[in-house]
């Protein structure tokens, strides 16, 4: 790991935002491509998790209206506004400043009109909210992840159903390990132990012991997964890809979904 | 603090060891540039002396200054990365010089200079007085109970990490909202979210800081979270993760988030009254 760090800290430093921007294009692309022109997600059991939940699309919407338009804003503005893609985008879009050297900072664009996260971006603040709609989402892709394993009424496990099972795992710890829960669950409180509801009855102080104890271990849990959030974010994105390329190619038919049992 | 702002004064014995003990043993030679200057300006100066295995960059400078230019300002203090005197630049980095070996530069050149977000004073050194009165703009921790407190642990984990400071002000250096655009009139950097976070999540402080963090001197909006702060934080504080950010949510709470807000406004509440509990 120590190798792979000073490997990395002799890259010169635009080798990073580079990097970074085109893997953000080449998704959003690919993301366009999705929203506009596929309209079908299906195959078999499999669900692309890009069309999760999957909603019908009301008769006096415009045909050029596709499931993933009505779903797919909550889980890309989850990362649009996502504290590690801010952090990717500011350095790799905006070059605002594109690394950490005197040499990068030197690129930064300059000027007296710097206004960070208190302009337009302001608009980030709302991060909690698509949090609170990507829960959601991802209950869903739980459940259609668990509808994979019944491929053919029975239960069974083809490649398919480890695809999403493995796109889901991941897309959840990029959601929970969220600085924006791990805010809710417990950064908003300044002392654990003063738990109080008032009550008095052995059932209501054992009551008040469970929530400090539940809220102090979700408070640290989510903080060990949150210390790698980047990867998260990374490993999930990655796999969003491969899980919808893959539907893709079994509904082309240039390749069948192997039963494992 | 008792820093050494050395002029040609302070000398650190190890470096006179390194000078005239087992330097010119292996007849191994190093060369360093460090910037020679004041607030009128300067140039690099390039020295050569005898490198010895184990050298930190302050071993160096020291060296440097003990044979080749007394009248080099240079500061520090414990030699141990402990009190946070000796940070410059090096290749354009904020680094500690006494925790940094020379062997991490081995066929690179080697370019000291001081911290640039701050005022030179000479050579090395920078003035790092602004950052005091930043701290002093900030309310202090508050407590209606008198210490000793008693704490559950539980309560005070999270306060260790912020208490790590070393106040070696390389956050502040790199923080680009400083350093490139020069806000230091209306933002506090990042050591001073750190202290805020600390005082902020504290069980037994009764202040209340969002506004002066969103409406006043600490500036918090200007971060753009994009980490470098704590990319160069030499005592391993996740500043960005752990501070910053719980302080942006917590801001968001009092000031963007449309929910609290009708809360809020139900209750006869204003924004920035929030004391977390």
């Amino acid at each position: 790991m120590a190798s792979i760090t000073a490997a990395k800290n002799r890259l010169p430093w635009w080798v990073g935002p580079i990097t970074v921007s085109t893997v953000l294009v080449l998704f959003t692309v690919y993301a366009m491509y999705v929203v506009f022109f596929r309209p079908d997600g299906q195959y078999q059991s499999l669900l692309s998790p890009f069309y999760s939940p999957p909603v019908g699309i009301p008769g006096w919407m415009p045909g050029w209206v596709t499931a993933p338009m009505l779903v797919l804003w909550i889980p890309l503005g989850f990362r649009a506004t996502c504290y590690y893609y801010r952090k990717a985008y500011y350095r790799a879009f905006f070059w605002d400043p594109p690394a950490c050297s005197s040499k990068a900072q030197e690129r930064e664009p300059r000027g007296n009109n710097y206004n960070g996260e208190r302009a337009l971006f302001i608009l980030n603040n709302i991060h909690r909210y698509f949090l609170y709609g990507s829960i959601i989402v991802v209950a869903f892709l739980w459940y259609e992840t668990a509808v994979s394993f019944f491929p053919e009424g029975g239960f069974g496990m083809t490649i398919g159903s480890l695809v999403l099972l493995t796109n889901i795992v991941l897309l959840s710890g990029y959601t929970f390990s969220c600085h924006s829960f791990r805010h809710l669950v417990g950064g908003n409180k300044d002392c654990y132990s003063c738990v109080k509801s008032g009550g008095s009855t052995g059932s209501e102080v054992r009551s008040e012991n469970f929530l400090r104890k539940l809220r102090r271990k979700t408070y640290n849990g989510v903080s060990v997964i949150n210390g790698q959030h980047a990867s998260w974010a990374w490993a999930s994105l990655f796999m969003l890809l491969i899980a919808d390329l893959y539907i893709r190619l079994l509904q082309a038919g240039v390749i069948t979904d192997l039963r494992i049992f | 603090m008792d820093d050494r702002t050395a002029d040609g004064g302070g000398l650190a014995p190890q470096a006179h060891a390194n000078a005239n003990g087992t330097a010119g043993e292996n007849g191994k030679t190093t060369k360093l540039k460090i910037f020679r200057g004041d607030a009128e300006g300067g140039e690099e100066v390039e020295y050569e002396l005898p490198m010895v295995e184990g050298m930190v960059v302050l071993d160096a400078v020291l060296n440097v200054q003990a044979e080749q230019a007394g009248d080099l300002a240079v500061r520090w203090n414990c030699k141990a990365a402990h009190c946070g005197s000796c940070s410059a630049e090096i290749n354009g980095k904020p680094k500690l010089l006494c925790k940094t070996r020379m062997e991490e530069y081995d066929g690179e050149e080697i370019r000291v200079h001081p911290l640039k977000a701050f005022p030179v004073i000479k050579d090395l050194v920078s003035d790092v007085s602004w950052n005091y009165e930043v701290s002093r703009s900030m309310t202090p921790f508050t407590s209606d109970a008198q210490a000793p407190f008693t704490m559950y642990e539980e309560d005070v984990e999270r306060l260790y990490e912020p208490k790590k400071c070393i106040e070696c002000f390389m956050c502040q250096d790199v923080c680009h909202v400083l350093r490139t655009h020069n806000k230091h009139a209306e933002f506090a950097g990042p050591r001073f979210f750190v202290r805020a976070q600390w005082m902020e999540m504290h069980p037994m402080d009764n202040q209340n800081r969002l506004k002066y963090l969103h409406e006043e001197r600490g500036g918090v909006g200007y971060c753009n979270i994009t980490k470098c702060c704590t990319e160069v934080c030499p005592v391993g504080i996740k500043i960005t993760d752990n501070a910053i950010i719980p302080l942006k949510e917590r801001v968001a709470d009092e000031y963007y988030d449309p929910a609290k807000w009708l809360m809020r406004k139900l209750r006869g509440n204003r924004n920035g009254a929030r004391n977390g509990g």
